[in-house]
């Protein structure tokens, strides 16, 4: 029997509720399940709410009572934020989170760096904001609670998983014995170790780097902003990089290099972590100020990825399908892509709207991102942990140079992660005019945000299903156009059409955005009235044009959910 | 390669010469890697042209 600790856990700052797990004596026989979702990180919870938004109920099993031990992810992307926006999470996480985009990179007790990330007044959220992950997943599991598709279940672990034509039976041990359920679906969202992945003894390809990391949360009061700080080879862990962060709650984030050959049983031991976290202190000015030890843990970078997402019936997501480097904040951040990805393609499966070459598609996407971004992070780790020899030459010849030499500066600008553009997507259409536009968001693109009034942009209007958008300054959309759209819906595909640029409602359109001076129009590339961009569910452009069609719009539609 | 236009004159590649082995002798056996990688850069820096530095890279990796 699976005998979950209903001790809370212990933490400095967030009061742990203990959940009741759920008893299958207290529930009827269970009948065959559509989607049965393994885990409930950042990813499992996406996954369940994108899916409910789409009208697919799932079951969402974990092992665990609590949200997860320490505060693991702490920074969320700007891209992170809209995809929670989209499944109403967001005001949450900008309540209780600190927004940044300033870091700083310091070398011999020189600032020899300062990244300035953009913050563009299109956009409502900023470049990155910190938030402890157990707000994160509280944030997610009361909006999963309040979710009548999801059926959150505390307290089973998944002892055992078979596929057979069609679907999987799951075996689940609970703290009352086991009991089986039927799935068409299987996500398995079960984290880096995945025990899933590692029953269907699937292999990940990359890179697994040496040099471990301390990742401490303490409780300091460092009079300090919210800035990210980086101090390479310092006289207390010569050759070694350590990085800080502010978190909320009075906590910080202090991640240091392991001297070579320290194990990490050594490097956890309380002594160790207090000289080290002291004389990090004292380098910056604060030598003897107060802390206490919330959290520690140790971590070494990996690149690794599995090569198909997608398994028969059992689709990976999240650090389950991936493992990637914190460095450019690229753990969670990539599971929100990932969830929000698995939602939309996974819904539209199950509900027969496209056949499962769409889930193919899903795979193909993501595992191409998570490609780019072992890519990106093998240059970021490289600089941040170089390996012995070339790499870590080169690495010390740069920190020499930085100090007069502006030229070798920006390499200390990791990469941060960004939102993968499906450039290449299956689901993009060939006969549209995405090459003809000279500004834009281009084939795959996440789309341009736009400030439309105070507290209103975009991003806001968008949701659901596919959005058409329309530009025109005319009384109606096209009859053409309207009889396709109208088509779509008849078949259950949601699509929304919001008309852009005209001074009053225009007939057909579900939503008229003015654009009185022409800055949406000319941040999308748009000249002329009768242009469109189409939508995906994930937002991401598919198809756009400098004059839309009613043939071209369906020939899109039909390319983009392939029977 | 291909001798360039702005090939030293002799006078000024005895110049080179001198500067360089000095300048080893002053880093120390335990600093002339990181001497040599830095003046690797600055110089590929002032190349301006990754292409002719990675040519570069291939001519000084021949008969090592």
């Amino acid at each position: 029997m699976h005998q979950p600790t209903t001790e809370p856990r212990p933490s400095l700052y967030y009061p742990y509720q203990v959940f009741q797990p759920w008893r299958p004596s207290e529930h009827p026989k269970q009948d065959r399940k559509q989607v049965v979702i393994v885990g409930s990180g950042p990813a499992g919870m996406v996954t369940a709410l994108e899916l409910a938004r789409h009208g697919v109920p799932s079951v969402l099993v974990t092992a665990e009572l609590q949200f997860s031990q320490g505060s693991r992810a702490i920074c969320f992307t700007r891209r992170s934020m809209e995809i929670l926006q989209q499944v109403g999470v967001a005001d949450r996480m900008t309540e209780g989170g600190l927004p940044w985009r300033f870091g700083n990179s310091f070398y011999r007790g020189q600032r020899v760096f300062r990244m300035e990330a953009p913050h563009d007044p299109d956009d409502r959220f900023f470049p990155i904001i910190n938030v402890q992950q157990q707000y994160m997943e509280e944030y997610l599991y009361d909006a999963c609670a309040a979710q009548p598709l999801i059926d959150f279940r505390w307290g089973n672990k998944l002892v055992w998983l078979s596929q057979q034509d069609g679907g999987a039976e799951l075996l689940l041990d609970t703290p009352e014995g086991e009991y089986t359920l039927e799935a068409d679906w299987v996500v398995a969202a079960d984290g880096g170790r995945s025990p899933i992945r590692t029953a269907m003894d699937l292999q990940m390809e990359g890179a697994s780097y040496e040099g471990f990391f301390v990742i401490a949360d303490i409780r300091i009061d460092l009079p300090l902003p919210t800035e990210r700080l980086a101090y390479f080879d310092p006289e207390w862990n010569p050759g070694n990089t350590i990085l800080m962060h502010r978190e909320p709650h009075g906590i910080w984030r202090v991640d240091y290099q392991l001297p070579e050959g320290e194990t990490p049983e050594e490097a956890l031991r309380p002594d160790s972590l207090t000289q080290r976290i002291d004389a990090q202190l004292e380098m910056i000015g604060f030598g003897g100020t107060l802390w206490e030890m919330d959290w520690s843990s140790v971590y070494s970078a990996r690149t690794l990825t599995l090569p198909d997402f997608l398994h028969g019936r059992v689709i990976f997501t999240g650090d389950a399908a991936h493992l990637l480097p914190i460095f450019g904040v690229r753990g969670a951040n990539t599971a929100f892509q990932d969830a929000q990805s698995l939602g939309w393609h996974l819904a539209f499966v199950v509900k027969g709207l496209a056949s499962p070459a769409l889930l193919a598609n899903h795979s193909a996407e993501r595992v191409g991102a998570a490609r780019e971004i072992i890519d990106e992070a093998g240059k970021s780790v490289r600089f941040m942990t170089p390996p012995a020899g070339g790499f870590q030459l080169l690495r010390d010849a740069v920190l020499s140079l930085s100090l007069s030499q502006a030229f070798v500066r920006p390499l200390y600008h990791w990469r941060t992660s960004r939102p993968h553009e499906y450039t290449g997507s299956a689901l993009n259409s060939a006969g549209d005019d995405n090459a003809l536009f000279t500004d834009g968001p281009a084939h795959g693109a996440p789309p341009r945000n736009i400030r439309l009034a105070a507290n209103d942009f975009l991003l806001d209007h968008l949701g659901g299903g596919f959005d058409l958008l329309y530009f025109t300054e005319a009384e109606a959309i096209p009859p053409t156009l309207q009889a396709v759209v109208t088509a779509a819906r008849a078949r259950g595909v949601p699509l929304q059409v919001i008309a852009v640029g005209a001074s009053r409602p225009v007939a057909g359109a579900d939503q008229t955005l003015a654009d009185a001076d022409g800055h949406f129009r000319q941040r999308y590339g748009v000249q002329t009235s009768g242009a469109a961009y189409l939508l995906r569910p994930d937002q991401h452009v598919c198809a756009r044009w400098l004059t839309l069609d009613a043939t071209r719009l369906q020939a899109a539609l039909t390319t983009v959910l392939p029977h | 390669m291909s001798p360039s236009h702005q090939a030293l004159s002799i006078p000024g590649l005895e110049a080179v010469y001198d500067h360089l082995a000095t300048a080893i002798d002053q880093a120390g056996p335990e600093k002339a890697s990181l001497f040599l990688v830095k003046l690797a850069l600055l110089n590929a820096n002032a190349l301006a042209d990754a292409e002719l530095f990675q040519q570069h890279v291939q001519v000084a990796l021949q008969d090592l």
